[in-house]
């Protein structure tokens, strides 16, 4: 696995790359140069930093470690996932629980079927792809169910007028919504190797590994998305539709 | 007993007062017809009638216990509603009809279904037609069909003939007429004066918010 071996130099001058992007705002006035300088930086200075921070816990191999760390970053997605949903009551919580949940069910099926050992050179990577495939399905089922409870209201209330209890009376916008946050995923397999070749796989070809093994990984990594998607979406969803009820089961 | 009894109640929204101090009695098996400039209140009356709704000032009686401690399910199958826009769900019209029965983990009784839907003048055919291809008057009518399928003890009607032409709205006139015969307590938003007068034992005006009069019709 050694055709990768990019030496400084190479990345040195591939940074040029950065240029034509600048000279293109330059040019056509899309006064995007500060903004490109500052994405590039931030990219290179949190990429340092994270390769040490894994080279130091993959190092350590501690699984208490590991699963802090995979709290962390299911905390970090609940938080973003939160903000898309702001009329979503205890979001950050629900978000939270659901990626949890959806993750750890997933991990565990890879961990117990022997498809990933749990050590924090493959937990964390993996977990990475998961969550913030889960926090993105999230984001969508939160604004799917927030404007399906405004643009919906009508039907919601003559459900609850024929005597439905709440949930009878929201179903459809809860199953809208977990649609909404799954068809990105399903769309996505879909296309798997016609349109894109992924980037974990790319980056398996690219360090040499054949494409009859890289595509065993990427086959397993569709499935965990799947399946986390699938989880955390339905968790989030039943999770917070009460919320757009009161104590008294009307629509606020 | 008086079945629904308003004491004072107002009801605010957004810093915008839609009721105020209403005060009034309803009997059980009264016809009353509720009439008054549009955002005058009205719908927000029926819709506090039947829990969806709370007050923010004052107390609703139903049948002597406060409304909002009971439970709202339950007050909805009593006191049932029936919107000025129908809204139709699902992709049939047997769809609307089978959710009533659902939620009761019942199954469609088809003697009610079919005598329902000759007492609005309707064919059974209509229960496989998609609700996309249906008039107005005839989504009205499923509307009101659904509402009923289990007897209610009240009946909120706001403004539901609105859309419909002099033979639909005759047709529910007379079903909603028979209804209350049969004692069912009726209460009507309309628009129509001769509408509000014609059956009504009891004619409500709401003006802003607030109660204009109440008139003894019969």
């Amino acid at each position: 696995m050694n055709n990768a071996n990019i030496s400084i130099g190479s990345l040195l001058i591939a940074s040029s790359l950065v240029m034509v992007s600048l000279l293109f705002s330059y040019f056509q006035k899309l006064k995007l140069e500060k903004e490109t300088i500052i994405s590039v930086v931030r990219a290179v200075i949190q990429l340092i930093a994270v390769s040490y921070i894994l080279e130091y816990i993959f190092g350590l191999n501690n699984p208490l470690f590991t699963t802090l760390l995979v709290l962390i970053m299911t905390f970090n997605a609940a938080y973003n996932a939160s903000k898309r949903g702001k009329e979503i009551k205890n979001g950050l919580l629900v978000s939270f629980v659901s990626i949890a949940v959806g993750a750890g069910i997933t991990l565990s099926i890879l961990v117990f079927s022997g498809a990933i050992k749990y050590q924090p050179n493959q937990i964390i990577p993996v977990s990475g792809m998961i969550i913030s495939n889960a926090m993105v399905a999230l984001g969508l089922c939160f604004r799917q169910l927030s404007s399906d409870f405004k643009s919906r209201r009508d039907e919601v209330e003559t459900k609850l007028s024929l005597g439905a209890d709440i949930l009878p009376s929201s179903i459809e916008i809860i199953r809208n919504s977990i649609r909404t946050g799954m068809i990105p995923t399903i769309d996505s397999a879909k296309t798997l190797g016609i349109v894109s070749l992924p980037g974990m796989m790319t980056g398996l070809i690219l360090a040499g590994t054949s494409p009859l093994l890289a595509i065993r990984y990427q086959i397993l990594v569709t499935f965990m998305l799947m399946s986390t998607t699938a989880i955390s979406s339905f968790m989030a969803c039943y999770l917070s539709y009460r919320g757009f009820f009161n104590k008294r089961k009307q629509l606020q | 007993m008086t079945q629904i009894e308003f004491q004072d109640v107002s009801y605010s929204n957004d810093e915008k007062s839609i009721l105020k101090d209403i005060s009034i009695s309803i009997e059980p098996g009264d016809y009353v017809s509720v009439m008054g400039p549009s955002g005058s209140g009205k719908s927000t009356l029926l819709k506090l009638c039947c829990h969806l709704i709370s007050p923010t000032g004052g107390r609703i009686l139903f049948n002597g216990d406060d409304l909002m401690q009971q439970d709202p399910i339950e007050v909805r199958k009593k006191i049932s509603y029936c919107f000025q826009t129908p809204t139709l769900f699902g992709e049939t019209v047997e769809d609307n009809i089978s959710f009533s029965y659902a939620i009761r983990k019942q199954n469609v009784d088809r003697e009610r279904v079919h005598s329902l839907f000759s007492r609005f003048n309707m064919s059974q055919d209509y229960l496989g037609h998609k609700i996309q291809g249906l008039s107005g008057g005839e989504k009205q009518r499923i509307a009101l069909i659904r509402t009923l399928l289990f007897m209610p003890d009240v009946l909120l009607l706001d403004e539901v003939t609105s859309a419909l032409d002099a033979d639909n709205t005759l047709i529910v006139e007379k079903a909603i007429e028979a209804l209350n015969g049969e004692g069912v307590t009726i209460l009507w938003v309309t628009h129509n004066p001769e509408q509000g007068r014609k059956y009504a034992g009891k004619l409500l005006t709401i003006e802003d918010g607030q109660i204009n009069s109440l008139e003894e019709l019969k």
